[in-house]
């Protein structure tokens, strides 16, 4: 529990931004190689404009890059926004798992403590 | 080494729940007294390198319970509520605040699956807002994320 306020609001945009569909297929999308907003917009039955503010969206939140190449804008993905959400998940995965083999030991020793003869 | 008892735990975004499903090598009546009997609770629950000290573990129907945790460094982090459901053998529903963090109250609902000699033990949290899960579950998991790590080295290490 230290200066983790600005790590606690990025992860907060990330969460929102990851919390409408749309925007999960476009990182999933994305995770497969970069696209324009054009290309982006393409598999989706609403406007390019539409499509265009859901990457802002992910852009605001640190998920995506966009770069320039000529007149085309690339979109791509922020590999280390990416990887601060797994391990977020694996953090609490870790502590979970920790909790658990401390439960493993203390039922082992019950199994002892219950049935002495037992293998 | 196989990955026996695996955890598995989902956070989706846009919901605020936790899911997560361990199975453990021991009959369900062990599983529900490790979990109800505070001398047993205080062996497991919460990270290794805090001292535990529960102040109540009333496991029955309106019963309260109250620990805390103490760090190394002298922090001491409090938890509290209330059992709603305690059905023995089969589950536990209890709510769960963190005194830093009040009125942000979540529901633990866990449950008990006779494997036969082996339980599944099957947890639901809900919390109140999505970013109250994000927050708590961001802050509340450091020190135990820092164990989870050592342990894994210390797993490595062995192969």
């Amino acid at each position: 529990m230290h200066d983790t306020e600005s790590d606690d609001d990025r992860l907060d945009r990330a969460f929102l931004a990851l919390a409408d569909p749309v925007r999960r297929n476009l990182v999933a999308r994305l995770s497969r190689s970069s696209a324009t907003v054009n290309e982006l917009a393409e598999p989706f039955p609403m406007s390019k404009q539409a499509v265009s503010r859901h990457i802002q969206v992910l852009e605001r939140a640190g998920l995506i890059t966009r770069t320039r190449d000529g007149q085309r804008r690339p979109c791509h993905l922020a590999p280390a926004a990416l990887e601060e959400l797994t391990s977020w998940i694996d953090g609490y995965r870790l502590a979970a798992e920790a909790r658990y083999r401390a439960l493993d030991e203390v039922l082992a020793a019950m199994k002892t403590a219950n049935k002495p003869r037992d293998e | 080494m196989t990955p026996k008892n695996a955890l598995v735990v989902t956070a989706e975004p846009g919901v605020p729940f936790v899911d997560s499903v361990r199975e453990v090598d021991a009959p369900v009546a062990d599983v529900f007294r490790a979990y109800t009997d505070p001398a047993l609770v205080a062996q497991w629950l919460g990270p290794r390198e805090m001292a535990m000290a529960i102040s109540s573990w009333d496991a029955r129907i309106g019963g309260t319970w109250a620990y805390t945790h103490t760090a190394p460094d002298g922090n001491a982090y409090g938890f509290r509520g209330v059992f709603h459901d305690v059905t023995p053998n089969q589950g536990i529903v209890q709510t769960f605040e963190y005194d830093g963090f009040p009125g942000h109250v979540s529901l633990d609902r866990v449950v008990f699956e006779d494997l036969g000699g082996r339980t599944r033990i099957v947890n639901h949290t809900t919390f109140q807002t999505q970013e109250d899960r994000d927050g708590m579950m961001a802050s509340g998991m450091e020190g135990g994320m820092a164990e989870g790590y050592e342990r894994l080295e210390e797993l490595l290490a062995k192969k």
